[in-house]
């Protein structure tokens, strides 16, 4: 009972410290480097993928998304809008590339926020590292996400009888061009996510945003057909930029304005969102 | 020339809304010592300790580590500092060399480096074996060990430990112990929070014990303790038996009145030297009382806290506590190690 005796730091010696606090100090620096922030970056995204593969139910929506919304909207608005499927399909694969990369940039946003409440990241707000990398290091490994939710929605296309004009560089083109925007957009969300309090908040505000950006645009039917202002809305609405550059590109293997207008979209979401985000992370602290 | 202190914080506040969960706290931590935060739930460790570790804004006063400002250099800060929290803070679906190789990686190591300095911690803490399994298997002691393994990586001066062994068995306990003292003899210093008495007392060079977010006391183990007695004999009485009388005994051998519980027929003695126990039972014994049980038992941290504070770890006859919980509760059943002596 007598916890005193044995008590072992009575007796413990006291070296030499091995690590001496001033030459640390010393070492510190006042902040990160390119070169640091571009290694932990890849470093995040390597996370990322090693994630990605063991759980590959995060992949279902977007392997299955393109998969049933091309045969559904197909089958469904074909024969109404274009007369029959076949002839439809040129007007509706373009269409669900947008959708699907949007959907996916919406992944992106509600898989932080979940990443977030994780103990890990209390490590990675307590090491001396850039605050950009946990948020862009997901986004380079959701490159990936991109490629395959894009590439899927021609593969369906193509079993359904899509045959695009602008044969296999055309269809490339449009490809990057979706795997583009969608890193672009998914900034926007990757803010949300640093704003919402839950997984499920990001989820709710992201549709919110997804549904009529998607719907009131030239995605599955020729804007002429909407009333004026409606009209007017999808022609400004970036979702449509998108779509008409990738018709432009995959039907017709040209490359128009309106995939200047997609990027300069990008590009203005990024240089916006970017910033924010990394604002709003490190107010979490 | 005296050592620059590792920690100074001079009038630390936090505040939740209207709550102060840190309120006034000064500190000052010595290079080389281990300083216990001791503590009930609630009573604003944790929010202390996340301030000092530039992982939430100061709201007053001010904290320098090796004279680093925390508020106003945090990059600075957080290449001198290891964090291990009370929740492990490694990554689930990695395994454990994976999570030492990212963590290094991030702290600028090469990638060879980080795998080797991976290597080199996890056969330090004994997890060499369970270096390719994901953590999601890994049991709680084995996650603490990594926890605290992946805030050495860089030889951090300044290790903050957040109840390192709370929820761990007594065998792993003791492993984390032998390895926190195993890190200062290496030079590190350590600010640990706890809420085990016992805890404190086994590794901490000094104690403060920290109320509803004041500090109520500070000082060496052994000071905090004589404030309450080493030790307290409990004594079961047999049924019927004479309870005045066994009061009188005690009192006469000990000169200290015993805390009784009369329904249940229990004293509860203070005892500053645990052989004075003998004693008690040989006296109680003559005097013909009869004795159903008894026990030695170290001071609690509710003991300790109603010496310092006048109340227990959750009572809080004001406002009604922050921490909400209900007495008891706190009272960690591993700080009340309590011996069978007799039968």
């Amino acid at each position: 009972m007598t916890t005193v005796l044995d008590d072992p730091t009575a007796a413990r010696p006291r070296p030499a410290p091995a690590t001496d606090p001033a030459a640390a100090v010393a070492r510190t620096r006042a902040r990160v480097g390119v070169g640091d922030t571009l290694t932990q970056i890849l470093a995040m995204a390597w996370r990322a993928l090693k994630k990605m593969r063991r759980n590959p139910e995060q992949f279902f929506d977007v392997a299955l998304q393109p998969l049933l919304f091309t045969a559904m909207f197909a089958y469904v608005f074909g024969g109404a809008i274009s007369g029959d499927v076949h002839s439809y399909l040129p007007l509706l694969i373009p269409g669900i590339v947008a959708q699907t990369v949007l959907t996916t940039c919406m992944a992106t946003g509600t898989q932080l926020r979940e990443d977030m409440d994780k103990g890990v990241f209390d490590r990675f707000r307590s090491l001396p590292m850039s605050r950009l990398a946990p948020l862009a290091g997901p986004m380079v490994a959701d490159l990936l996400r991109y490629l395959i939710a894009a590439s899927l929605t021609y593969v369906m296309g193509l079993i359904l009888g899509y045959r695009p004009g602008g044969g296999v560089l055309g269809v490339l083109g449009a490809i990057l061009l979706a795997v583009l925007t969608g890193w672009a957009i998914a900034w926007a969300f990757t803010w949300i996510g640093t704003v919402a309090r839950s997984a499920r908040g990001v989820q709710g505000i992201s549709m919110m945003i997804l549904f009529p950006l998607t719907f009131l645009s030239n995605a599955f039917v020729p804007s002429k057909t909407m009333p004026g202002w409606l009209e007017t809305f999808t022609k400004v609405n970036p979702v449509s930029h998108l779509v008409s550059a990738t018709r432009d590109l995959a039907n017709n293997g040209v490359i128009t304005g309106q995939v200047g207008w997609t990027l300069l979209t990008g590009f203005v979401v990024v240089v916006i969102f970017m910033p924010l985000s990394v604002a709003s992370y490190k107010r979490h602290l | 020339m005296t050592a620059m202190p590792a920690v100074q914080a001079d009038g630390l506040v936090k505040k939740f809304g209207d709550v102060r969960a840190v309120d006034q706290i000064d500190l000052e931590v010595r290079q080389g010592e281990i300083f216990g935060v001791l503590g009930p739930n609630g009573a604003g460790k944790t929010t202390m300790l996340k301030m000092l570790a530039t992982l939430l804004t100061i709201d007053g006063g001010r904290a320098e580590i090796f004279g680093v400002d925390v508020a106003a250099e945090p990059h600075r800060v957080r290449q001198l500092i290891g964090v291990t929290g009370q929740y492990a803070s490694v990554d689930e679906d990695l395994t454990a060399a994976e999570n030492l190789w990212l963590f290094g990686r991030l702290q600028g190591l090469r990638s060879a480096d980080a795998r080797a300095t991976a290597r080199r911690l996890l056969a330090q803490f004994g997890l060499g074996e369970a270096a390719e399994r994901r953590i999601s298997a890994f049991s709680g002691g084995m996650r603490r060990r990594l926890d605290l393994a992946a805030s050495l990586i860089t030889r951090p001066p300044l290790i903050f430990l957040d109840e390192p062994t709370t929820g761990l068995d007594p065998r792993t306990r003791g492993q984390m112990w032998d390895t926190i003292r195993e890190l200062v003899d290496d030079g590190c210093t350590v600010l640990l929070t706890t809420q085990y008495l016992d805890e404190a007392d086994q590794l901490a060079d000094r104690v403060c014990v920290i109320d509803q977010g004041r500090k109520v006391a500070e000082g060496t183990p052994d000071e905090l303790k004589t404030q309450v007695g080493d030790s307290t004999l409990q004594l079961q009485l047999a049924p019927g038996a004479d309870q005045a009388r066994a009061r009188a005994v005690v009192r006469r051998v000990l000169g200290e009145e015993p805390v009784t519980t009369p329904e249940s027929g229990r004293l509860n003695v203070p005892l500053d030297v645990a052989d004075r126990a003998a004693d008690v039972l040989i006296a109680l014994r003559e005097a013909g009382v009869g004795i159903a049980s008894v026990s030695v038992a170290k001071p609690t941290l509710d003991e300790v806290f109603f010496a310092l504070t006048g109340h227990g770890t959750a009572a809080d006859p004001g406002a009604g506590g922050p921490a909400g919980a209900v007495p008891g509760q706190d009272t960690p059943s591993l700080d009340h190690t309590t011996t069978e002596m007799a039968r």
